[in-house]
């Protein structure tokens, strides 16, 4: 589904990736943990097309399909999702309208029907539920407003809605108390399928216990060093990156 | 040095015009009119057309705007037959009583004022100023010819206009929508001269429409007084969407007595020069003045909104808020003064005014200036000059969104803070529909158009 190749990341000059390998199968969870800083989130902001990082060197096929020349709107229509670290605030654009919009794009794009706003409010009590949002979110502009939770949430109920098939979380479990980490954790649980498959970010192995991963990642310093099974993510709870960083 | 010299020639080009169609300004104009012309022109002469020196006209020069030939019009000319039929109402849904003022004239006819209630009054200032003079009697107490070269210009050359009387407690249930047509064969000069009073606990709803029919030059000076009465309500809203090759002057006085409440609304869509002048006094206690514009330019469009807020009385509030949407190469301006006097305590006084620029050649003034000399009270003011958020139109993006879309989105949210404080419902969708149409890119004209893309 995934797979990318010996792929090296700038940002202002500066290379964050220094060669990264990584092939993500239908139906695989892959967990990437890493100390701080150590290209996590680039790794996940690239993926999803943001434009202010430049790919140096290197190739990433999504489907078969060049990713990296693809504008961010046409990766989400192909069925790849970010669920962003710190979701913005949009003053102005209300949630409802902004999720429509995204849903009937993505409907168009697979060559469906749009919904009518009756059809798309159903759909959305409906994610909603699934998410334990509260209603009046809904009516409010995009994050506006929400706390650390409700957005983290709000990505999650984003995420159940366009049905991605490669969903890429990054650090949705930070900031987030025990019964909210759940929540998050089941949305996520509930889209997994044979076809599906999910990139979780984190620094945390506690997420772990709810969307248990097929494979553990270590990324340290732009490289993956390390690959396991998920019994990597209780070794480095226990252990700490120390031993990573001596190692390399 | 030639520069130079070519503005004063163009004011002496006006000042040279003034005399020689003097007794034609005077003939057929009240005493109200005329006692004021000779002082304001000679206020006029000492000004000249304002140049940057002029430090409230530091961002917007007006000397190419005066430049062409201009017709004027100073007597009622045979107007068309039916001005309803020339203007397709914007606003279908908008049930309003329409009146027209075509090139500065107030159209009688045309208008449909006898379905107005008892007692209010919708007519020509020509007409009221001779045969109600009585109820003129603040004529040019707020527009003071020697504060503004162009109100100055407006009080010499004026001869019409509208007059609105709403006399105490009568409170309108339709609003009343003027149509300002400007048509002529050639390159024209309005000069228009409105006179609003709403008596103690009326209310009243009015909109005014700009626009201008077919290619010339036109330069509109226009002046209009507001008197609000105490605890009268006054919305006040203008629509000005006309061509590129108009100017348009508007210079708004108000005055409010206590428990008053005045909205005004200024949505600039479409014009090549703008200026709006916004001067409001507050002379009461318990006053509440709001004033809010947008406005949306493009190629080498220019709009300068001028606002003044004097806290004469204790207790009242005023807040204002502006915005600007800039693309291309297109220029803004907004200056806006708060002057709270020494006895106005508990004064609340609010401004802010918000820039989006599009493009790398777009450009925005913006000038809060607060004079304060009461010791307890309330200012604020703040300003942005910005692009789009990037972050934010990354998050839409990543959501399937497409770049024209979210760009349109993000717009749309920024234009619509203002666009949701507009009361009148039907006005308010339509506004936001034009908006959005302004921001793809089409002619957001309200009304069938002809022109080009160029206009």
């Amino acid at each position: 589904m995934l797979s990318i190749k010996d792929l090296y990341v700038s940002v202002e000059g500066m290379e964050i990736l220094k060669g990264i390998n990584l092939e993500v199968k239908p139906g695989e969870v892959h967990a990437i943990m890493g100390p701080n800083g150590s290209g996590k989130s680039t790794l996940a902001n690239v993926l999803a097309g943001k434009e202010e990082y430049e790919v140096t060197s290197g190739s990433v096929l999504f489907d078969g399909e060049d990713l990296l020349d693809k504008a961010p709107e046409d990766r989400a229509k192909d069925g790849l999702f970010l669920s962003f670290q710190y979701p913005v605030e949009i003053p102005g654009v209300p949630m409802v309208n902004f999720l429509k919009s995204a849903v009937n794009e993505h409907r168009k794009h697979k060559g469906e029907k749009e919904l009518t706003a009756g059809e798309f409010l159903k759909l959305m009590r409906e994610k909603m539920d699934m998410v334990d949002m509260h209603p009046n979110l809904t009516n409010r502009s995009v994050n506006e407003g929400f706390s650390g939770g409700e957005k983290k949430k709000n990505e999650i109920f984003q995420m159940a809605l366009l049905e991605p098939r490669l969903a890429i979380l990054d650090e949705t479990d930070s900031g987030l108390d025990i019964d909210a980490l759940k929540t998050v954790a089941n949305g996520v649980n509930a889209l997994r399928s044979p076809e599906r498959s999910a990139i979780v970010v984190t620094h945390y192995q506690r997420l772990l216990d709810y969307i248990v991963p097929d494979f553990v990642h270590i990324l340290y310093k732009g490289k993956i060093v390390k690959t396991a099974g998920k019994e990597l993510a209780l070794e480095l709870e226990e252990k700490g990156y120390d031993w990573i960083k001596t190692e390399n | 040095m030639s520069v130079t010299i070519e503005k004063v020639d163009l004011s002496l080009k006006y000042t040279a015009y003034y005399k020689q169609v003097k007794e034609e300004l005077f003939e057929g104009s009240s005493d109200i009119l005329n006692d004021q012309r000779n002082k304001a022109f000679q206020s006029f002469v000492m000004q000249g057309i304002p140049t940057r020196k002029n430090e409230d006209y530091k961002y917007t020069n007006l000397h190419p705007s005066f430049a062409p030939e201009f017709a004027f019009v100073h007597s009622r000319t045979d107007e068309e037959a039916n001005l309803q039929e020339i203007f397709r109402c914007d606003v279908p849904q908008l049930d309003t009583t329409l009146a027209f003022v075509y090139n500065g004239w107030f159209s009688k006819k045309s208008s449909a004022i006898d379905r107005l209630p008892e007692g209010v009054i919708l007519d020509s200032l020509e007409n009221i100023s001779k045969e109600r003079p009585e109820l003129l009697s603040k004529y040019a107490s707020l527009a003071n010819p020697d504060e503004d070269p162009m109100v100055a210009m407006n009080t010499a050359f004026a001869k019409d206009g509208f007059f609105l009387f709403v006399p105490k407690g009568v409170v309108l249930d339709k609003a009343i929508q003027i149509i300002n047509l400007m048509k002529g064969s050639s390159d024209l000069l309005v000069t228009q001269r409105n006179y609003i009073c709403v008596e103690e606990g009326a209310k009243l709803q009015l909109l005014l429409c700009d626009h201008s029919e077919n290619q010339n030059n036109y330069l509109s000076n226009s002046v209009t007084e507001v008197f609000a009465g105490s605890n009268a309500e006054v919305e006040f809203y203008a629509l000005q969407n006309q061509h590129n090759k108009a100017t348009s002057i508007h210079s708004v006085f108000v005055e409010q007595q206590r428990d008053s409440r005045v909205t005004t609304h200024t949505a600039s869509l479409h014009g090549g020069l703008i200026r709006n002048n916004l001067k409001f006094i507050l002379n009461g206690e318990n006053c509440e003045a709001n004033m809010y514009g947008i406005s949306f330019l493009d190629k080498k469009q220019h709009a300068d909104n001028f606002t003044q807020v004097i806290h004469a009385k204790p207790h009242c509030v005023s807040n204002q808020v502006y915005k600007n949407v800039l693309d291309e190469q297109s220029t803004g301006a907004f200056s806006g003064r708060i002057h709270v006097v020494r006895d106005a305590q508990k004064t609340n006084a609010f401004q802010r005014n918000n820039n989006l620029l599009l493009t790398d050649q777009a450009t925005m003034q913006t000038k809060p200036q607060l004079i304060i000399d009461a010791d307890d009270v309330k200012c604020s003011h703040g300003a942005t000059v910005g692009q789009i958020d990037e972050e934010a139109l990354f998050y839409l993006r990543a959501r399937g969104i497409d770049e024209d879309k979210a760009r349109l989105m993000m717009m749309n949210a920024f234009a619509h803070e203002v666009i949701q404080e507009i009361k009148l419902e039907p006005l308010r969708e339509r506004i936001d529909e034009l908006v959005d149409k302004r921001l793809r890119g089409e002619l957001a004209r309200c009304h069938e158009c002809s022109y080009g893309k160029d206009c």
